[in-house]
């Protein structure tokens, strides 16, 4: 469904992606793991076009993204951002429907502000948030709110960033089984960024493993236990010795 | 070391070029997102309250005062020559053509200029931007669109309301300080008040919005990152809109003036 080929980019003389190539099948659950700096948030920014990639292609079910109809293109994705990026002068719903609200997808606001309350009840929260703020909820609600802003479209592709920073060990988990059903149960196709291994083992088909801008190591949740990979090795079992230095 | 000094006046001067050529193409962008639907009444009518509606206290009381300190200042010179009878004429026309827009726009940049660019800039660094992008809204359309034509529509409405506050703290001074008659004061103020004396006010006023609000939205999506740099985005946008201001006085200025 999504394939990457030889995506470059570089800030000035910083290069991030030195030739990614990643692909992702439809309903498939690919977390992308790496040490902080490695470009992964600067992958998935150039997916969705927020960043332009320096060279490479990217493509959508077979199709170039840069030739796709951005707003058609765009109405495909959902995104949970790291700090949740919710907009601080909406209440919750209308985060959560906002994009129901206007554009393409627009609906009468009776019947958004229903639509978001289900996707509210969908991971957990109910009525008494509709009409809160983001500043008045905890962390934990934030990202719960993110994540029914993100589904609220009921998207094909939903991209998960740092879905757990920030969060208590109780919460993240929380949010990685509400991230492993909604993806299973909607059929979506998922990228997840995280450095969190029990959200890698709660949420992944497939990871990736991104190093010096390129996939170090691809493979299947099982196969990453077994590797011999020395890169997978220090990362999943958090060493300070290894191929990865320490210090970025 | 003359030809450092000269190659450093040098790229400072390119800077100062490319930031003008920057603003410029936003300022171009975003009219033409203006122009182009989607609209967003809702943001437009927000932005309306923020900047027009809530700016009024603002500006009423310096226009209150100003126009009183003028009465005064307009009083000792006149009265220099035994021509005490033009304060009310010369206070309205010094409010209406200068001091009400000039003023008035630079109180709306500190409040205005300020509080966009501090927004946007928040926005920018917490990812609402990006957000926004994902959600298929442009922020142009979004956030700098609304905000120009609110701007722009409602600082002159502040600079008429301003005028007229003003002149009548010109009236309350010449009245009670000066010994002026309430009924001749008024009669003079408005036998010599033209039409073009307020009409190149308000235009003053609807340019000065626009560069108010420019300023924000510019300043504040090219944000850095961190507090420090929303910090930075703020004060730019104040001190930007505010030179902005007084360079676009003089031009309008002159332009009315030769006209």
């Amino acid at each position: 469904m999504i394939e990457l080929e030889g995506i470059t980019k570089a800030f000035g003389r910083k290069q991030v992606l030195r030739g990614v190539n990643l692909s992702v099948g439809r309903g498939q659950s690919l977390v992308v793991i790496g040490g902080s700096g490695t470009g992964k948030s600067v992958l998935l920014k150039c997916i969705l076009g927020l960043i332009q990639p320096d060279d490479g292609v990217i493509r959508l079910d077979g199709q170039d993204v840069r030739e796709a109809p951005r707003d058609a293109f765009l109405a495909r994705f959902g995104m949970l951002f790291q700090g949740g990026a919710l907009f601080d002068s909406l209440p919750v719903w209308q985060n959560v429907a906002f994009r129901l609200l206007r554009g393409s997808l627009k609906r009468p606001r009776a019947e958004a502000r229903e639509i978001a309350l289900e996707k509210l009840r969908r991971v957990g929260l109910g009525e008494e948030v509709l009409d809160l703020y983001p500043a008045e909820l905890s962390g934990g609600m934030q990202k719960r709110v993110s994540l029914a802003r993100a589904i609220a479209a009921d998207p094909e592709v939903i991209f998960f960033d740092e879905p757990t920073t920030g969060l208590d060990p109780i919460m993240a988990g929380v949010i990685n089984q509400l991230i492993r059903e909604i993806v299973t149960e909607m059929g979506a196709t998922a990228i997840t960024i995280t450095h969190d291994m029990t959200s890698v083992r709660a949420i992944a088909d497939q990871v990736a493993m991104l190093h010096d801008g390129r996939v170090q190591w691809a493979g299947s949740i099982a196969e990453m236990d077994t590797t011999s990979d020395p890169y997978v090795q220090q990362f999943i079992h958090g060493r300070a010795e290894g191929p990865i230095a320490a210090l970025r | 070391m003359i030809a450092h000094a000269l190659a450093a006046l040098g790229r400072g001067a390119l800077a100062a070029l490319a930031g003008i050529g920057r603003i410029a193409l936003y300022a171009g962008s975003g009219v033409a997102h203006l122009l182009r639907p989607p609209y967003y009444p809702r943001e437009f009518l927000q932005a309306l309250l923020q900047i027009g509606w809530l700016s009024l206290p603002v500006v009423g009381l310096t226009a209150v005062f100003t126009g009183a300190a003028l009465a005064l200042q307009i009083y000792a010179g006149s009265s220099r020559f035994s021509a005490e009878s033009v304060v009310p004429s010369i206070t309205a026309i010094g409010m209406v053509r200068e001091l009400g827009p000039v003023l008035g726009g630079l109180m709306v940049a500190a409040r205005v200029a300020s509080s966009i660019a501090a927004e946007v800039g928040t926005m920018k660094v917490t990812e609402q931007i990006d957000a926004l992008v994902t959600l298929s809204t442009h922020p142009m359309k979004y956030l700098t669109a609304p905000r120009l034509l609110a701007a722009t529509l409602s600082v002159p409405i502040l600079v008429g309301v301003g005028d007229i506050i003003g002149i009548m703290g010109g009236w309350m001074v010449g009245t009670g300080r000066l010994g002026f008659n309430s009924t001749t004061y008024l009669k003079n103020t408005w036998e010599y008040l033209e039409f073009w004396d307020v009409g190149s006010g308000l235009v003053k006023g609807a340019a000065f919005g626009f560069i108010i609000a420019l300023m924000g939205c510019y300043y504040g999506m090219n944000s850095e990152r961190g507090a420090q740099g929303v910090g930075r985005a703020t004060k730019s946008a104040v001190v930007a809109a505010s030179i902005a201001i007084l360079a676009a006085n003089y031009l309008l200025t002159e332009a009315f003036f030769s006209a």
